[in-house]
C-alpha cells in the first residue's frame, strides 16, 4: 500500500476490467485516512475505456480533499487521447510533496506511460500491478505473467507490486476472494514481485476477515475497499 | 474457465459466440465495442477460429456474407454508424437466406453521433436496416449473462429459420461488468446446412446462394416462402419478461440497460405505493405484440422508456391498439435516464389516472 514515504508516483496498471479504477480511487483514499496533511493526486491516465473511469469518482476525491487530475475529454462524446500539461508537471515531480496515484488504462493502454517514462523514472515510482482470478483472459499465472510483460513492453516501466482484487462484482463472495488467495502468491512468484495485499469490499462480502481466518489465511493481508463505480441503476 | 467469471458485455458476447462454435469474425473497430474485437483477436487463434480486422465495415459485412454461404458460424460487430454502413450488406444476406450473427452495440446518432450509449437504432433494427422485404431476428439483452446467453440465443434462431438475426445491445451493456455463467443456457437442435456452398465433393449437384431473380414472379414467390418462415417465428419465437405487472395500474414498457433502471424505479415507485410493473421484450423482432394487448385489459396506461426520442412507443401503441393511453418517456444523444427520473415521470402520469 501507499505510504506518505512512498515514491511520488505510484502507478496502476492491469489487465482491463481487473478493477484498476477502484483500487487505485481506493489507495488514495486510504492515503488520505492515514496522512491528513500530505498533498495528494489521482490521475485518470486511461486513454482506451470510454465510460467507467476514475473521472466518475472526481466528487469522492473532491470530498477527500485528493485532487483529481482529469483529462478534458473523459466522459464526453468523442474519443479524444489527449491529457492536460499539468500531467507532465506531476511526473516531472514538480508538485511540492505531492504523492501522485496514476490509473491507467487496461493492456497495451498502458502505452500512454512511454511519453512519460523518462521523467517518472527520474521522479522515482511504483507500479502496482492489479490481478482478478475471474478474469477470463487472466486467470491463471502464465497469462497474468504474460499480460505484465505486454505493459511492461509498451510503458517502458517494470511492475513493482501485485495488488489481488480478485471480484465477481456485486456478486462476490468472501469464499470468492479466499479461493484467489492460492491464485495470486502463483501469480506473484510468476511475475517475481512481492504480493501486497487482498482487496476485498465489504459491501458485498464483509465476512472477509472471518472467513481468511477460518480457511487459515489470517496472516494474509487485507485491503477493504469501497465500489466506487458509476452506478446506472 | 471458473464457473463464473467476471466480463465486459462485449467479452460475454465474444466469448459466447467462440463457445456456440463460432470460428469466424470480421469487424472493424469502433467505441463502445471494440472489445469484442479485441477479445476474439486473442482468442479465436486458440481455438482454431478466425478474426480478421477488415479493412471497412462494408469489407467485413461482404466478408460475413462469404463466410455465413459456407455454412459456417460466423459473426460481424458494430456500433450505430458502422451498422448503417454495413446495411447493404444485410439486406444481400437476407435476400440470400443466410443465417449469421450481427451485433449492434448503440451509441449516439445521427451521424457520427457520440460515443455514449444509446437506443436509437431501435427503428433501423426492426424496420430499416436494409432495403426490401426483409425481417431480421432482434434480440436485446439486459445483462452481461443476457449479452452471451442471446447470443448463444441469436446463432441457433438462425440457423433454425435460416436468417441473419441481430443483437441490439447499447455502449453501457457493452462496457459495464458483471458476473457470467456459461454453463447456464442450452443449446437448441439445428437442422443440417444442405443449402451451404461448401464443395460438392463430386457427390451432389451444385448449391447456388444467391438474392439474384430475372422472373418478378420467381422473386415474389422467394419472398413470400420467406414471409412464411418470419411468421413462424413470430408464432413460437416472442421472448419477453414481465416484471410485477399481475396488479400494475402502470406498466412500463422498456428493454436492454433501460430496463435495468425501470426495474429500479419500480422498487421505489412500490414502495410509495403506486402500482408499477415491467414488460420488457426480449426479441425486439418479433414484437411481443399478444402480451401487450392482454396488459392492455388489465392496466391504466402504458409507458415506453427508452434512450430515444421514442421508437419502440410505435410498437407499443400498435400492440395496445388504442385500448388504453401509451406514453413515453426517453433521454437521447448519449445520456441514460437515471432511476430518479424514471420515478418522477411515473408520479406524473400516475397523478393523472
Amino acid at each position: 500500500m501507499i505510504f506518505a514515504d512512498s515514491p511520488k508516483l505510484n502507478i496502476v496498471c492491469g489487465h482491463y476490467g481487473s478493477g484498476k479504477t477502484n483500487v487505485a480511487v481506493n489507495l488514495a483514499l486510504d492515503l488520505r485516512k492515514r496522512d491528513a496533511g500530505i498533498r495528494i493526486c489521482a490521475a485518470d491516465l486511461d486513454i482506451v475505456n470510454p465510460y467507467f473511469r476514475t473521472a466518475d469518482a472526481a466528487e469522492i476525491l473532491r470530498k477527500a480533499d485528493v485532487e483529481p487530475l482529469i483529462p478534458e475529454f473523459a466522459n464526453t462524446n468523442v474519443d479524444i487521447p489527449s491529457l492536460p500539461p499539468k500531467m507532465m508537471g506531476m511526473m516531472r515531480g514538480d508538485y511540492a510533496g505531492a504523492v501522485s496515484i496514476l490509473d491507467v488504462g487496461g493492456d497495451d493502454g498502458a502505452v500512454v506511460l512511454g511519453m512519460y517514462n523518462m521523467y517518472i523514472r527520474q521522479t522515482g515510482y511504483d507500479m502496482y500491478y492489479v490481478i482478478n482470478m475471474y478474469r477470463p483472459l487472466t486467470a491463471n499465472p502464465e497469462d497474468v505473467y504474460l499480460c505484465m510483460c505486454d505493459i511492461e513492453a509498451v510503458s517502458g516501466l517494470k511492475c513493482t507490486k501485485i495488488i489481488n482484487n480478485s471480484s465477481l462484482g456485486a456478486e462476490t463472495t468472501a469464499d470468492d476472494i479466499a479461493d484467489s488467495v492460492e491464485y495470486a502468491k502463483e501469480c506473484a512468484e510468476r511475475c517475481g514481485l512481492p504480493l501486497v495485499c487482498h482487496s476485498y469490499c465489504p459491501e458485498y462480502a464483509p465476512d472477509t476477515p472471518d472467513v481468511f481466518r477460518k480457511r487459515g489465511f489470517a496472516d494474509e493481508p487485507l485491503f477493504a475497499i469501497e465500489n466506487v463505480t458509476k452506478r446506472l441503476f | 474457465m471458473a464457473k463464473k467469471v467476471l466480463m465486459k458485455g462485449n467479452e460475454a458476447i465474444a466469448e459466447a459466440a467462440i463457445a456456440s462454435g463460432c470460428l469466424h469474425f470480421f469487424g472493424y473497430p469502433i467505441t463502445p465495442q471494440t472489445e469484442i474485437s479485441e477479445y476474439m483477436a486473442k482468442r479465436m487463434p486458440k481455438v482454431g477460429g478466425l478474426c480478421l480486422q477488415a479493412e471497412s465495415e462494408v469489407a467485413a459485412i461482404n466478408m460475413l456474407m462469404g463466410a455465413a454461404a459456407t455454412g459456417s458460424r460466423a459473426m460481424t460487430s458494430s456500433s450505430s454508424p458502422g451498422i448503417a454502413l454495413k446495411s447493404e450488406g444485410i439486406s444481400y444476406i437476407a435476400g440470400c437466406d443466410l443465417p449469421c450473427l450481427i451485433v449492434n452495440v448503440q451509441r449516439g446518432g445521427p451521424g457520427l453521433g457520440g460515443i455514449q450509449p444509446s437506443q436509437s437504432d431501435y427503428y433501423q433494427a426492426t424496420r430499416g436496416v436494409g432495403h426490401g422485404d426483409l425481417r431480421l431476428i432482434v434480440l436485446a439483452p439486459s445483462s452481461v449473462q443476457e449479452m452471451a446467453s442471446l447470443t448463444a440465443e441469436a446463432f441457433d434462431l438462425a440457423d433454425i429459420y435460416r436468417m441473419p438475426a441481430m443483437l441490439l445491445a447499447d455502449g453501457a451493456l457493452g462496457q459495464m461488468m458483471e458476473p457470467v455463467d456459461f454453463e447456464a443456457f442450452p443449446k437448441r437442435e439445428t437442422p443440417e446446412k444442405t443449402w451451404a456452398t461448401n464443395g460438392m465433393h463430386g457427390k451432389r449437384a451444385k448449391n447456388i446462394v444467391n438474392s439474384l431473380y430475372i422472373d418478378p414472379n420467381v422473386l415474389e414467390n422467394t419472398v413470400r416462402e420467406r414471409y412464411e418462415r418470419y411468421a413462424l417465428l413470430e408464432e413460437n419465437e416472442v421472448k419477453y419478461e414481465e416484471y410485477m405487472t399481475d396488479d400494475a395500474d402502470i406498466v412500463l414498457v422498456a428493454f436492454g440497460i433501460t430496463a435495468r433502471i425501470c426495474k429500479s424505479a419500480i422498487t421505489e415507485l412500490r414502495e410509495a405505493g403506486i402500482k408499477v410493473g415491467l414488460l420488457r421484450p426480449i426479441t425486439l423482432w418479433p414484437f411481443p405484440k399478444k402480451v401487450l394487448g392482454e396488459l392492455a385489459d388489465k392496466t391504466k396506461a402504458f409507458l415506453s422508456v427508452e434512450m430515444s426520442m421514442g421508437q419502440m412507443v410505435d410498437d407499443v401503441k400498435l400492440a395496445v391498439n388504442g385500448k388504453k393511453p401509451v406514453h413515453f418517456f426517453g433521454r437521447t444523444g448519449g445520456v441514460i435516464p437515471s432511476v430518479e427520473e424514471v420515478v418522477s415521470e411515473t408520479k406524473k402520469l400516475a397523478e393523472t389516472l
